[in-house]
């Protein structure tokens, strides 16, 4: 158990080491010139200041170090938590502001992607049982797993915001309020919530459904199904065991989707503009603003793989070959 | 006791009726083991599972079947279900994967049990676990911990469990190596011994193996009878000449299964897609001639000696 545990911490280890080496060289190569950009936008005009504004900046952010220095200090200050400074907000921390905008991605994320798989599964265990539903929620399914994120948020925001004016389309929360403890602030960030939530849930519910259908399809044709049968045990233990079963391969699904569903996610949040990660991402690359780019990829790469490790160790606890192999080759 | 009357079993395939079992007539007594041998295709499994379980592609064509005076009603699945388990049993071929993956094997068992309105018997099921060498823990642990020869043994145990008339073990010893088969196939005579079982259907390509076990031999050939007798006369005094190539072609007892794959007669099965008229090993009988365009029916030589050939 502990060497299994230990390997896993040294695969998501050397992701990690590898993901910040990239995330560190890709603004780099990144072409245009952040701090030329940025005085650019502060319209400084004179020769002279605009000399000493440059070299101020170009040595607050440590660009006039040799690129290994650069390097290390990256990782000196990644270890203090330190993520830099922010051009386009300047100077607020890289920290202060992905702080801000990563209640806003989770809330988005976790809700949409724990319960498209919980109703996924429902309804595609469901789907394998009945042929009428099967043949109408199949192409439903595919339908919505086939659908851009973009598309559907579009879609989505137009149909229920544009014309039946039902929900908001854009934002975290109205302009006109003021972010407070209150049940209407509340509400405001619910009915905000909405839309980008639900365009994320249906796309990640088709899949779900599809796979754990064909999942199920294929366990009810198995060898100890087939015992079962032979031994006249009635369809719902028959029915039971094969859900179990089958949600186990969906769990290492989840595993291998989590990239895909917070790149759908960003791309969710820049439809809506709903003030995630993924707005500010878009916000960063427009302003050229490498080390916010740095700081949120960062946190997105950490946030898949603390979430992959979680699930290795659900995984763990549930499908008890994994625990029996692991006994028996320790 | 099980009488099979003219049984027609075929397979609907999008090119046709497979004719996989094609009129096989033949009775198990109360406490007989009978050996079901033949080539690879020719129907024993068809013929097992016509006996528990149908799956969707197979027709029940004609031909009854009755299990101590009571008629088996082998197309209705429904109705079949009263049967199962508690009438007539089946250790399948595939019993290294018979067990479900994510459950431990006790628990398994008492579900099952109680799916089937069975009651669950701790002291029975713990006795005939340790018959066949299993421990008591084992019940506590997943399949995936067990062996090959374990899972089958288990296997074994949980099909008799309600202690069955009739139990169909399909090639059950094929996966296994030669001392374990030797085990498994007495540890089934035990079971039957004991009275854990009335009959057995007991089906494998290995003659010589089904000659350790089997009081009866049944010999098929694509998807017919061929020849049926006393296991010692089978054995010694043959009749029908697939039969008799089937014994020549045999090396020493004891040779490892896969190697004794039966490579001796030249030619292969006639398709059972639309097999020939008369006798359907024609094509590559010795003894062929001009009366085996008809078809041989089975007839008894010597009182429960059956032979179906023109030559016997
Ligand atoms: N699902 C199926 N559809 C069509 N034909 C089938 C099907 N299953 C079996 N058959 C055919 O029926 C015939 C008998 O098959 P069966 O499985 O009963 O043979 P067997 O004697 O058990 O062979 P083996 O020794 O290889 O297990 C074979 O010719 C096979 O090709
Ligand atoms: S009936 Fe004819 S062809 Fe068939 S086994 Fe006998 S002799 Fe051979
Ligand atoms: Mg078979």
């Amino acid at each position: 158990m502990r060497r299994y545990f230990g390997r896993k911490l040294l695969i998501y280890g050397l992701t990690f080491f590898v993901a910040v080496t990239i995330n560190w060289m890709i603004p780099r190569f990144m072409p245009g010139d952040p701090v030329a950009s940025m005085l650019a936008r502060a319209n400084v005009t004179q020769p002279a200041a605009y000399e000493a504004m440059r070299s101020y900046y170009t040595g607050l952010f440590g660009l006039d170090q040799p690129i290994w220095q650069q390097y290390l200090n990256f990782w000196g200050r990644l270890l203090r938590g330190d993520f830099g400074t922010s051009i386009y907000l300047f100077p607020t921390p890289v920290s202060t502001v992905i702080k801000g905008a990563v209640p806003y991605s989770i809330g988005l994320v976790m809700p949409s992607v724990l319960l498209s798989w919980v109703v996924g599964n429902w309804a595609g265990a469901i789907a394998a049982r009945r042929k009428v539903l099967d043949n109408t929620a199949l192409p439903i399914g595919y339908v919505l797993t086939a659908m851009p994120h973009m598309w559907l948020g579009v879609l989505m925001a137009w149909g229920f915001g544009v014309i039946l004016g039902w929900l908001p389309i854009a934002g975290g929360y109205s302009f006109s309020m003021r972010p407070s403890l209150t049940w209407a602030f509340a509400w405001d960030l619910v009915v905000h919530w909405f839309l980008p939530f639900l365009s994320l849930f249906l796309i990640a519910l088709g899949g779900w459904a599809i796979g754990m259908r064909n999942m199920i399809i294929y366990e009810l044709e198995s060898d100890y199904s087939n015992y079962l049968s032979a031994l006249g045990a009635p369809q719902r233990l028959i029915r039971r065991y094969a859900f179990r079963n089958a949600v186990l391969p969906q769990i290492t699904g989840l595993a291998l989707q989590l990239g895909v569903i917070v790149a759908g996610a960003l791309v969710t949040e820049i439809v809506f503009s709903y003030p995630g990660l993924g707005s500010l991402i878009l916000n960063a690359i427009k302003n050229k603003d490498f080390f916010l780019i740095q700081g949120a990829f960062l946190f997105i790469v950490l946030g898949v793989l603390i979430a992959n490790f979680i699930i290795d160790i659900v995984y763990v606890v549930v499908d008890p070959r994994t625990r029996a192999g692991m006994v028996a080759g320790t | 006791m099980i009488t099979v009357d003219g049984l027609r079993v075929y397979y609907r395939t999008l090119k046709g009726d497979v004719r996989a079992l094609d009129g096989v007539t033949f009775d198990v007594r109360d406490g007989e083991i009978l050996g079901l041998a033949g080539e690879s295709g020719c129907g024993k499994t068809t013929l097992g599972k016509s006996l528990i379980r149908m799956d969707g592609r197979m027709k029940h064509v004609a031909g009854t079947v009755t299990l101590d005076g009571r008629s088996l009603p082998i197309a209705d699945d429904a109705a079949m279900v009263p049967f199962r388990f508690h009438e007539v049993s089946l250790i399948p071929q595939y019993s290294m994967s018979a067990l479900n993956p994510t459950r431990k094997i006790g628990r398994m068992i008492r579900e099952l049990l109680k799916a089937r309105q069975a009651p669950y018997d701790e002291q029975e099921l713990h006795k005939r676990l340790e018959l066949v060498g299993l421990g008591v823990e084992t019940l506590e642990r997943y399949p995936i911990e067990l062996s090959g020869g374990m899972k089958q043994r288990m296997v074994m145990v949980i099909s008799t469990l309600l202690n069955p008339s009739l139990l169909i073990a399909d090639e059950i010893t094929s996966a296994l190596d030669v001392s374990t088969q030797k085990a498994v196939a007495t540890a089934l005579a035990g079971f039957r011994d004991a009275g854990f079982l009335k009959s057995m259907i007991f089906i494998t390509h290995d003659i010589s193996l089904t000659y350790q076990i089997a009081d009866t031999i049944m010999v098929m050939y694509a998807g017919k009878l061929a020849e049926k007798a006393p296991a010692k006369t089978m054995v010694t005094a043959p009749r029908h000449p697939y039969t008799q190539l089937l014994l020549n072609s045999l090396p020493e007892v004891g040779v490892r299964y896969g190697q004794r794959r039966l490579a001796g007669i030249p030619g292969s099965p006639p398709s059972l897609l639309n097999p020939p008229d008369g006798c359907r090993f024609r094509d590559r009988c010795p003894l062929a001639y001009g009366k085996c365009a008809e078809e041989p029916p089975p007839v008894e030589v010597e009182p429960g000696h059956f032979v179906a050939c023109w030559k016997a």
